[in-house]
């Protein structure tokens, strides 16, 4: 083969080449493209289904009753009962998570971290259904057992949802506490204040903002969570709004799994279902949005 | 006196950090002691019979199965993203939007992409109550982790790669899938472990889209209901209501929550032998 036929070649191959590369950008651009069309896709056949439940307005928003076999389809005790649970169940992870965040980030040996951390980050990591299968046997057997009543109750939702969040809210804060600037710490302590006083002063104020974002995504996730609250709250047949935390209650979550094997498919019943999910997939959006406003603005600061 | 204050409020800080270990250790503690006891060869390999009887074997592959066909779908789908995300696209209103939507999936309730699945999946494309919808609903969960894991572990090798091998006259795919993704494969890897972690416990997604029975036969074809571990515990645990039938939920808890470690220290492992490889060099 003579130079100049190389030479040929090889530029035929680069053409190659120049096609090809195009081919792959314009793929890569449409697996890139597939999160968006699933996001829309969820939407549209999410709202296809629940609009004719949606569309019973007032009924459906407010109404006080959801009994399904007289065809009543009240949310409004569902929507009570689920801000009860995951507020409270939020209150009770920043209250440790918190404290063990700020002690992670300011006071913890390197080796004692070295402990933590991994533990927080494997409770991630165990399943919620099996979560809830132990405060079912453990949880809700010893609020039975010393505050009577049936044992599945809010509180027990609020523990199990709690160990849930922790790790979420400690990870968060502990990143915020770590990110406030040095040189604000050390001034802080030149001056002569102690550390738990610059911990007051100076960096909780200046972490705020991250740790506010913690809890809001804490609480979308507290809200969104099914297997695990769903086997320690109990479930009421007919749900209505809880007096003491000893009550049993029900949740959006909750109420979407029990009935959905047994709602007649094409049913307002099953429309109703698929009307929650909306409700629940607009109450976290929210949830997210103001987290991602919280985020924004303190980096801006 | 104020030092006292000091050293209280730093030993209460310390017991709420030292909580958080303490709930994993008991929690897992009291799952190993109630479940050790019925993990013999016959449970992992019978298939269940009514709730006091029989193993967990068509659980433990279902499950296997069902994060199969998850990956299957999520990982290249979510490798690809990453790529283009990180190497192709510029900061416009197209790449800025498809961020956004990726943060979206990531943020939507388990739930509702459980019921998007049984009305998509099994009723409009009808593909039924199976293994496939199962995994392509568990698909979508994880889809946003693996799209976020592989962002980051690309956007960490160096620029001085890319330089190097485009200088060499290598087009940019081939960069990319040779140098680029040779050295970003730890962290994509530890990603994809992590989904899959999230994805083999995961139960509401399972439960509406891949069965709910107990059953006790494995899949034929991707179009067979399958069986999995998280609904087997949900079954046991609201029905079961006998001693016996919750000693066998301890134990297919146990099964699962090894797994899970089992992935974990798998992405360890790897990342670990990984950076002592690039080390040496």
């Amino acid at each position: 083969m003579n130079l100049l036929e190389r030479v040929r070649t090889c530029r035929f191959k680069r053409m190659d080449f120049g096609t090809a590369e195009k081919i792959v950008e314009k793929l890569l651009f449409i697996a890139a493209l597939s999160s968006t069309l699933i996001v829309f896709f969820i939407i549209a056949f999410m709202f296809k289904e629940g609009i004719p439940a949606l569309a019973l307005g007032w009924d459906f928003f407010f109404g006080m009753i959801w009994r399904p076999s007289h065809n009543q389809y009240g949310i409004f005790p569902l929507v009570v009962c689920t801000f009860i649970v995951g507020i409270g169940a939020l209150v009770l992870a920043a209250v440790i998570g918190i404290p063990a965040a700020i002690y992670l980030a300011e006071y913890s040996p390197a080796w004692l971290r070295n402990i933590i951390k991994p533990c927080v980050e494997m409770l991630v990591g165990i399943p919620s259904i099996v979560l809830g299968f132990f405060g079912l046997i453990v949880i809700v057997s010893y609020i039975r057992d010393s505050f009577g009543g049936y044992g599945e109750c809010i509180l027990a939702g609020w523990i199990i949802l709690a160990i849930m969040t922790l790790p979420h809210v400690i990870s968060i804060s502990e990143d915020s506490i770590r990110a406030v600037p040095k040189e604000y710490k050390e001034g802080s302590l030149a001056l002569g204040a102690t550390q738990l006083q610059t911990i007051k002063k100076v960096i909780l104020p200046n972490a705020r903002s991250g740790i506010l974002a913690a809890m809001v995504l804490g609480m979308g996730n507290a809200i969104g969570e099914t297997m695990a609250v769903l086997m320690v709250i109990g479930n009421p047949e007919i749900p209505f709004i809880p007096s003491s935390i000893l009550d049993p209650v029900r949740v959006l979550t909750s109420t979407i799994v029990i009935e959905i094997p047994y709602a007649v498919w094409g049913s307002l019943h099953q429309q109703a279902l698929f009307a929650l999910g909306v409700v629940l997939f607009i109450v976290v959006a929210i949830l997210n949005l103001i987290t991602t406003a919280v985020v924004r603005k303190g980096a801006m600061r | 006196m104020m030092k006292a204050k000091e050293e209280i409020v730093k030993v209460g800080l310390c017991a709420a950090a030292l909580l958080s270990v303490a709930v994993l250790l008991i929690v897992v503690g009291y799952v190993f002691i109630n479940g050790i006891g019925v993990i013999s060869l016959d449970f992992l390999l019978e298939s269940p019979y009514r709730f006091e009887y029989g193993g967990i074997f068509p659980q433990i592959i279902g499950s296997i199965c069902l994060v199969a066909v998850c990956l299957i779908f999520a990982v290249p789908m979510g490798v690809a993203s990453a790529i283009y995300l990180a190497e192709y696209a510029s900061d416009n209103v197209i790449t800025r939007t498809v961020r956004f939507f990726v943060e979206c999936l990531a943020g939507i309730p388990s739930i509702v992409i459980g019921l998007f699945g049984l009305i998509f999946l099994v009723y409009y494309l009808d593909f039924g109550i199976c293994l496939l919808s199962g995994g392509l609903a568990l698909g979508f969960m994880i889809l946003p982790w693996t799209v976020r894991a592989s962002e980051e572990a690309i956007k960490t090798v160096p620029q001085a790669y890319r330089e190097a091998s485009l200088a060499l006259g290598v087009s940019k795919w081939r960069t990319i899938r040779s140098v680029v993704l040779k050295s970003a494969y730890p962290g994509i890897i530890t990603g994809i472990l992590l989904g899959m972690g999230k994805a083999i416990g995961e139960t509401a997604v399972v439960l509406l889209t891949a069965g709910s029975g107990l059953e006790s036969f494995l899949p034929k074809s991707i179009f067979d209901p399958v069986a999995s571990l998280p609904v087997y515990i949900y079954m046991m645990a609201t029905q079961g209501h006998t001693s016996a039938a919750y000693s066998r939920t301890f134990g297919a808890s146990l099964v699962l929550i090894m797994m899970f470690f089992v992935i974990s220290i798998f992405a360890l492992l790897l990342r670990n032998r990984y950076i002592r490889r690039m080390g040496r060099r």
